[in-house]
């Protein structure tokens, strides 16, 4: 088991400094560009040449990337051209607020999608199962955007029960929290649901299953105690894994409802070439889904007592 | 000598593997799902094909802003029947047009995709050892990063275009065929069929191509229906982002972005391309549903 942590472990820092290889080389190959977009199109050729050349930027390449390592490792990301301050500044108060976004979102979606997902798997092709299934296509197949829209147009211009921004100018609102975190629970309990069905079904053609049934447990026993319990380890590992989503997820509903959070500085970084900030953002997203990817295999090894024991 | 040439259990040549997925399509027909899905998506390609015919305005025209839906265009009679836009476009013109951009963008992202990941999952899992490794790493790589943020850093440094957003799609989403291709190679590299043609001393890419890849088409006609939804997905959020298609021309995505600011006081600006992409996409995952309750089926 520790072995098996290990290696998973030493996979995530090998995959981390090849995307970290990768970002610098896209972002930085030229340090002339680097030097255009920190100060500006206007700036002239010996004002650049001097920033280059305070920076180090005429070292190798191979030096300089050390360097912005170990920048990097340390914390140092360098100053956002746009905000003008440390990276660190701007990035973490707006990771902190899409942490807190995914919370409410999982809090929801993880009990919705598994009851739905037992319900329809219990008794395949019922017609409680069936309209799960068709339900959840349809929900899977309306993009974040468009239900942003569509909630947007009911429950904000219709009805007039909500606020159409998230911006939480004044504070923490529960509120503006409602309509992005329904946008993101809508598209994505779907494929929750559909992989707890798929589990849940397979387990209850099973043989222990169905001497539980023919020893004379009740319906509801056999559910609780014999089939939930195994038939939940795959959707633990679908639902960590669902966080690389929910990073995908959030830079739509969060540039659509103007929330101050980590996907919508990301786009904003990129749209205004802010250089540093889409590095270290980009790090950050690449660290929270690989860590969340090793997290569900070491989990699922754990839950697992085929492959714990094995 | 053709008693060498007789085919052993299980396999299938290019032709006849053809005509198996012609038929299971006319088996279509007893999965109600599946046929609402085709019914969706040949309804949109009418629509795309007739465009020129139906569409009631020039797309590009700029006539009455803010025409509310049914309103009549004073000058020529017309009726806007869903609304126009904040420069005065004619929005149902704008979605008939739009269907074009989408549903030529969206396969041909999907087929470049394919191709890359195809010819890597075949490499992969036929040749094995090194090709194995170094391929399986390289989409390990580009699978942990979160899509979306994928795309945008691409499209933010090479620019945003019809070619651009082709060659966004197909790294993304290269890597993900290629581990399906790979998975069902490995299986299928061990059939007598395929034993048999390397006795006859075929070269390896004609087993690749003519040998294992019809053999393995099944699962990746049901992938390949879901991955068009995805793509029509990415192409609309890239629009959406303002990442997409430069404007003018009508690109659904983009009719959303350019809107969405004035939807609180306007809603049939966004909201039917919203119900235009949206219906499109849930017309292919339809189709994927059918089609894999048909191939569980046999």
């Amino acid at each position: 088991m520790l072995i098996f942590i290990a290696k998973r472990l030493g996979a995530m820092v090998l995959t981390m400094l090849v995307v970290s290889i990768l970002l610098f080389l896209l972002l930085e190959i030229s340090p002339g560009n680097v030097a255009t977009k920190v100060l500006g199109p206007y700036s002239s050729e010996e004002q650049r040449n001097l920033w280059l050349e305070q920076n180090g930027y005429f070292e190798p390449l191979w030096y300089r990337y050390g360097t912005w390592l170990g920048n990097f490792a340390t914390g140092d990301f360098g100053d956002s051209i746009r905000f003008k301050v440390p990276v660190g500044e701007v990035m973490w108060p707006r990771l902190w607020n899409t942490a807190i976004l995914g919370f409410w979102t999982f809090a929801v979606m993880i009990p919705l999608s598994l009851t739905l997902g037992v319900l329809s798997g219990m008794r395949e092709g019922s017609m409680l199962d069936r309209s799960i299934s068709v339900t959840s296509i349809i929900t899977t197949s309306v993009p974040e955007f468009a239900s942003a829209v569509f909630f947007s147009a009911v429950f904000v211009f219709g009805l007039k029960w909500l606020p159409g921004t998230s911006a939480m100018s004044s504070g923490f609102d529960i509120q503006q929290m409602i309509l992005p975190v329904l946008v993101l629970v809508v598209y994505d309990f779907g494929y929750v649901t559909r992989m707890t069905r798929a589990s849940m079904a397979e387990v209850m053609t099973t043989h222990y299953i169905r001497t539980a049934v023919l020893k004379g447990l009740k319906y509801r026993e056999v559910i609780m105690r014999h089939a939930l319990r195994n038939a939940l380890i795959a959707p633990f590992t679908v639902i960590m894994l669902q966080i690389n989503w929910l990073l995908s997820g959030v830079i739509v509903v969060e540039f659509f409802f103007a929330y101050k959070g980590f996907g919508a500085l990301l786009l904003e970084a990129s749209l205004n070439q802010d250089i540093f900030l889409i590095e270290a953002c980009a790090m950050v997203a690449v660290v929270v889904a690989v860590g969340t990817q090793v997290l569900a295999d070491i989990g699922y090894t754990y839950l697992n007592p085929r492959i714990r024991f094995a | 000598m053709a008693t060498v040439e007789a085919t052993p259990e299980g396999r299938q040549t290019t032709g006849g593997a053809l005509l198996k997925a012609l038929k299971s399509f006319a088996l279509l027909k007893e999965s109600w799902v599946g046929m609402v899905g085709v019914g969706i998506i040949i309804f949109w390609v009418l629509v795309a094909v007739l465009a020129p015919l139906i569409a009631p305005f020039d797309p590009l025209a700029t006539m009455q802003p803010f025409a509310k839906p049914g309103a009549v265009y004073a000058k020529t009679g017309g009726t806007f029947y869903l609304g126009a836009d904040h420069i005065g476009r004619d929005i149902l013109s704008r979605i008939i047009w739009g269907s074009r951009t989408v549903l030529i963008y969206a396969p041909l992202a999907t087929l470049s995709a394919y191709t890359v990941g195809i010819l890597m999952g075949l490499a992969a899992g036929y040749n094995r050892g090194w090709w194995d490794v170094v391929l399986s790493r390289i989409s390990d790589i580009i699978l942990s990063f979160p899509v979306l943020v994928l795309y945008i850093i691409i499209i933010a440094t090479i620019g945003a275009s019809g070619i651009n957003i082709i060659i966004a799609i197909t790294f993304a989403s290269a890597p993900g065929i290629m581990r399906i291709v790979r998975g069902l190679v490995l299986d299928l590299r061990n059939r007598d069929y395929v034993a048999a043609a390397q006795t006859r001393g075929e070269p390896p890419w004609y087993i690749m191509l003519v040998e294992i890849l019809p053999n393995a088409r099944g699962p990746l006609i049901v992938d390949a229906c879901l991955r068009l939804g995805y793509v029509i997905i990415t192409i609309g959020v890239l629009g959406f982002l303002g990442l997409g298609l430069p404007p003018p021309d009508p690109d659904w995505g983009g009719m959303i972005n350019e809107t969405r600011s004035m939807a609180m006081a306007f809603p049939h600006m966004t909201v039917f391309p919203c119900i235009a992409i949206s219906s499109l996409i849930l017309g292919f995952n339809l189709l994927a549903d059918g089609l894999r309750e048909i191939s569980l089926r046999d």
